[in-house]
């Protein structure tokens, strides 16, 4: 059973709240530190900060709508290695669920970390961010949330929060120590905190939370919003198999890409040290690509393009959480989130997978069974 | 389509298919020319790549054949070959490539008869599907 508790200071507001919180939690004596988004001293611009002393948690800006990388790769840098000291980490909930399957590729360890869930009413893509935070970046959380808890996806200036956030079916984070829930309150002060786990619960108590239930006003808040999100989630799918359904229409969807592989850099759970695409398997030889062009008549350069985006498919599509990084990515604007998505979405299901559903699960391609699958294999009469 | 003369590409495993495609041949068995079989130690090896890659360069079909369950050279490289190929039959089809074009056979070492026969059924298969599209289109 979980414990909640409500964080209502009539004299605060949500930013300032938050922080008297978090400033709580890193004061504590077995809380090292804390990695959360804040607002960067030189520009504002909303980063991860590793935090060692609470007094400079005042900027601390969980809830703006700036999502610039996925964070599980943050924390797999800081876990990866026994580092000894304890980490409270602030995460969306897409990035605790890269962080499950990091964690189970080796990538990253959940001892020695804390980990504060948030309710995720989405992000605008980089570009749009810098847009709507424009001279007042202190204020863009609250005016973001303001819209985007009644249900808006569009902001001042045309901004709209980004497709693959439109289509997340995963707002409320699951697998968190302690949650920080926002769906269904007055947004402008009150949130709650929900402890899951056993850390979680007992790093509660220590804080002196005091416990009340869950308001009715939530389940409700969050029911609406996940119908809104399936909705628009199913006919992204659609489209997105509509424009891609051939392997010319596919070239077609992936011509403007430059074959810089940000969007493998920006993938949470693209894990290999070195990517077999800039590797020399890769480093053709002039006379090949002629032979390419003799045997199509053209090819459009650079070369690798569909093969690159099919083989990252092949390879992270059962660990895609869908955080649409690939997309925030790239200086094209290709919609790699909507792609891969889709994908995952049929790749996940062939293994009764769901990618950060939990630690429990073997990723699928690093098991097998003996009796499995007999579905793929030709029958020898 | 009757001058269609599909390419396939086959990944088979050094233990058994190979060893039955040679058999096929000491015996003297006739199966079509279409096939371009490429020896590999154990279909455990057949990166997906090298399958998504056949079928970018326009192979008409791709077959991977090892050893039957439980006869595996290396003890359990026929089973990850097995969830290799239920990855790609998920992904594949949605751009476009028949999920028919991509086969996993098990085929043990004393099965000539049997590799000649799975030649000639897939040939004949893949004739009705028709070509891949990818042959001509500048996919790459």
């Amino acid at each position: 059973m979980a414990k909640t508790s409500l964080c209502d200071e009539a004299e605060q507001n949500l930013q300032t709240s938050l922080a008297s919180f978090f400033k709580f939690v890193l004061a504590m004596e077995d809380i090292h530190a804390l990695l959360a988004p804040m607002r960067l001293p030189a520009n504002e611009r909303v980063m991860h900060t590793l935090v060692t002393d609470p007094e400079l948690l005042d900027p601390i800006d969980p809830f703006a709508p700036s999502f610039p990388m996925n964070a599980a790769r943050l924390v797999s840098r800081l876990t990866k290695r026994p580092g000894g000291e304890m980490v409270a980490v602030v995460l969306r909930p897409c990035e605790i669920r890269a962080l499950i399957e990091l964690v189970k590729l080796k990538q990253g360890d959940m001892e020695n970390i804390i980990i504060v869930g948030i309710d995720c009413p989405g992000a605008f893509k980089n570009t749009d961010y810098v847009e709507f935070a424009g001279e007042n970046p202190e204020t863009a959380a609250e005016r973001f949330l303001a819209g985007a808890l009644s249900g808006e996806t569009k902001f001042d200036g045309g901004v709209e929060i980004s497709a693959a956030c439109r289509a997340c079916t995963h707002p409320v984070p699951q697998g968190a120590d302690l949650s920080i829930g926002i769906f269904g309150l007055d947004s402008d002060r009150q949130f709650l905190v929900s402890a899951d786990t056993e850390k979680g619960k007992a790093l509660f108590d220590r804080l002196g939370l005091s416990g009340c239930d869950v308001p009715d006003s939530r389940r409700e808040a969050i029911d609406s919003l996940l119908s809104v999100r399936r909705e628009f989630q199913k006919e992204m799918m659609d489209d997105i198999q509509k424009k891609t359904n051939t392997p010319e229409k596919l070239a077609t969807y992936l011509s403007g890409c430059i074959n810089c592989y940000n969007c493998r850099v920006a993938c949470p759970v693209c894990y290999c040290r070195e990517c077999v695409f800039v590797t020399d398997v890769f480093d053709h030889d002039p006379f090949q690509y002629l032979r390419w062009a003799r045997r199509k008549g053209m090819i459009k350069m650079p070369t690798d393009t569909v093969f690159y985006h099919i083989t990252r498919m092949a390879h992270i599509s059962t660990a895609c959480v869908g955080c649409g990084q690939c997309s925030n990515a790239c200086p094209n604007d290709i919609g790699l989130s909507e792609l891969f998505i889709a994908s995952a979405s049929t790749s996940q299901s062939a293994f009764d997978y769901e990618a950060g559903r939990s630690l429990e699960e073997d990723p699928p391609l690093t098991v097998f069974r003996e009796d499995e699958f007999d579905d793929v294999v030709e029958v020898n009469h | 389509m009757d001058d269609f003369e599909p390419t396939i590409i086959a990944f088979v495993c050094n233990w058994c298919t190979y060893t039955a495609a040679d058999l096929a041949g000491t015996s003297r068995l006739s199966y079509p020319t279409n096939v371009r079989l490429i020896r590999v130690m154990c279909t455990g090896m057949v990166d997906p790549k090298y399958i998504i890659k056949a079928f970018l360069e326009g192979a008409d079909a791709v077959l991977v054949s090892g050893c039957h369950p439980g006869d595996c050279h290396y003890i359990n490289g026929n089973y990850k070959a097995r969830r290799r190929i239920k990855l790609l039959k998920s992904i594949l089809p949605r751009y476009g490539f028949d999920e028919r074009r991509l086969k996993l056979t098990w085929i043990g070492a004393s099965d000539g008869i049997q590799f000649a026969r799975t030649i000639r059924e897939m040939v004949a298969e893949i004739k009705e599907i028709g070509p891949n599209e990818a042959k001509h289109a500048a996919v790459v």
